[in-house]
């Protein structure tokens, strides 16, 4: 029998990564998923967006000598320059994102609905909150997939039928992909795409509150 | 036509107590104007309302992110932004997309003087804000947009379907003074920047009564491409270069 093992931040995002096509106009939101902009697979070529301005990067920068401050995405990592990237303001930078010209976003996420509905910016009791460009990347972007560890530190399912937390836009997100699943928003329900290895169908179950369709041709996760 | 003012406390020294002031700051050292910031420190001008994407991390937080980034880039010891002003207790209400620390267990001082009923907060979401302050500059009172619908932002405002979906009703921003930062500019006021620092600042020029850029240098007129500039003399009123020997001593 395999071990089961939970993947790791890296690891999601080498997965969720997978889902990146030659052409796409890509925003990684800031956090786990800014990890995926070094792994565009091999042959696609992909143009990364940031809320603050600019498009068609390069991978994070891997040393302090090579970080330029005016080359910093939202969560503060330097990347590269590339040959063909763009600089613009932030109301132009919105007005792609709001318009509807961004392929797809990677966003993290406190909670997801089984409707797609999705919870990232609020968590009461513990500080103010942050909107930032949640909002707008979640209902702007033409695919959300969000990258979230399955269950809460405490162990409680994240996919919930309804969110308790407060929402960031409602009925946005497509895939959702955790540290032990895949799983699909579809009009007919959440649909278990994926499975790390050593997981069954039953236990994913087990730890999502809504009742998961499982996908006829249910495989465990490639990377 | 000279819009070069030679220091940054004569570019701030007519800000007055209870001004709503733009600041065009992201949350990263490139884009602020941090000497403009100083000065109005210095000045000790009270009861701003402050406009930016966020309050600040201010010097409470500034040292933490450092020592926390320093593996992959080093910030620059001239760093502060407006949370510098919270913390010097002359904000009285600040409009923001970003209201707090970089995460729940890092509070930067606006978190605490909200809780202390000290400050107030207009929390945007970020689209949102930048498009106010760009319908400000244009010309535009108001304008519907799909952002906050069905999530707390929405509550209590005006809702209109098109086609079918729904908009909220969002109105403009202006200000009496806007405090930005660019890379280079001319005696007229023509900017171009550099990088991401961009952002807010080009956002943010004109939008106010009074635009006040400040940059890395001057250059004589016609040194900028024309084709390249990126905010164009109208929007920006006064112009102050950065001391090179600060900018370069990190």
């Amino acid at each position: 029998m395999v071990a089961k093992y939970r993947m790791d931040e890296q690891t999601m995002a080498l997965r969720v990564a997978k889902e990146f096509q030659d052409g796409m106009v890509i925003n990684v939101g800031v956090g786990i998923g800014t990890q995926c902009i070094n792994y565009v697979p091999e042959g696609r070529e992909v143009l990364f967006q940031i809320e603050n301005g600019a498009l068609g990067f390069g991978p994070i920068v891997s040393s302090p000598d090579e970080a330029d401050i005016d080359l910093l995405i939202p969560g503060m990592q330097p990347v590269y320059r590339m040959k063909g990237m763009s600089f613009f303001s932030q109301d132009e930078s919105f007005a792609m994102i709001r318009g509807k010209h961004i392929n797809m976003v990677v966003l993290g996420a406190m909670e997801v609905s089984e409707k797609g509905d999705l919870a990232n910016w609020a968590l009461p009791g513990r500080g103010l909150g942050n909107i930032g460009g949640s909002m707008d990347l979640a209902l702007g972007a033409k695919r959300v997939v969000v990258i979230m560890t399955h269950t809460t530190k405490s162990g409680k399912p994240k996919i919930l039928k309804k969110c308790t937390l407060p929402l960031t836009a409602p009925e946005c997100v497509k895939l959702i992909v955790t540290d032990i699943a895949v799983i699909e928003v579809t009009n007919q329900g959440l649909v278990l795409k994926e499975v790390v290895p050593g997981w069954t169908a039953e236990e994913i179950q087990a730890l999502t509150e809504p009742k998961l369709v499982i996908a006829p041709d249910l495989k465990e996760v490639e990377l | 036509m000279n819009k070069i003012i030679g220091a940054f406390d004569e570019a701030v020294s007519d800000i007055w107590d209870g001004a709503t002031i733009m600041i065009g700051y992201f949350g990263h050292p490139g884009e602020c104007p941090c000497w403009l910031i100083r000065a109005l420190a210095r000045r000790g001008t009270k009861n701003l309302t402050i406009i930016s994407n966020m309050p600040g991390w201010g010097r409470t937080l500034i040292p933490s992110l450092r020592e926390r980034m320093k593996g992959l880039v080093r910030f620059p010891s001239w760093w502060d932004d407006p949370g510098l002003l919270v913390e010097n207790g002359q904000v009285k209400k600040v409009v923001c997309s970003w209201a707090g620390g970089p995460s729940p267990a890092d509070v930067n001082d606006f978190e605490k003087k909200l809780k202390a009923g000290e400050v107030e907060l207009e929390m945007v979401p970020q689209g949102t804000l930048a498009e106010r302050i760009r319908a400000g500059k244009a010309g535009i009172p108001a304008f519907y947009v799909p952002t906050g619908v069905g999530t707390v932002v929405g509550e209590g405002k005006e809702v209109r379907v098109f086609n079918g979906k729904k908009y909220i009703l969002e109105h403009a921003l202006t200000a009496d003074f806007a405090l930005i930062h660019a890379h280079e500019a001319d005696r007229w006021g023509n900017l171009v920047y550099k990088g991401t620092s961009r952002t807010f600042n080009a956002t943010m020029a004109g939008a106010a009564a009074v635009t006040i850029a400040e940059v890395n240098e001057i250059v004589e007129l016609g040194e900028l491409d024309p084709e390249a500039i990126v905010t164009p003399a109208v929007y920006v009123d006064r112009v102050v270069a950065r001391p090179l020997d600060e900018v370069q001593r990190w």
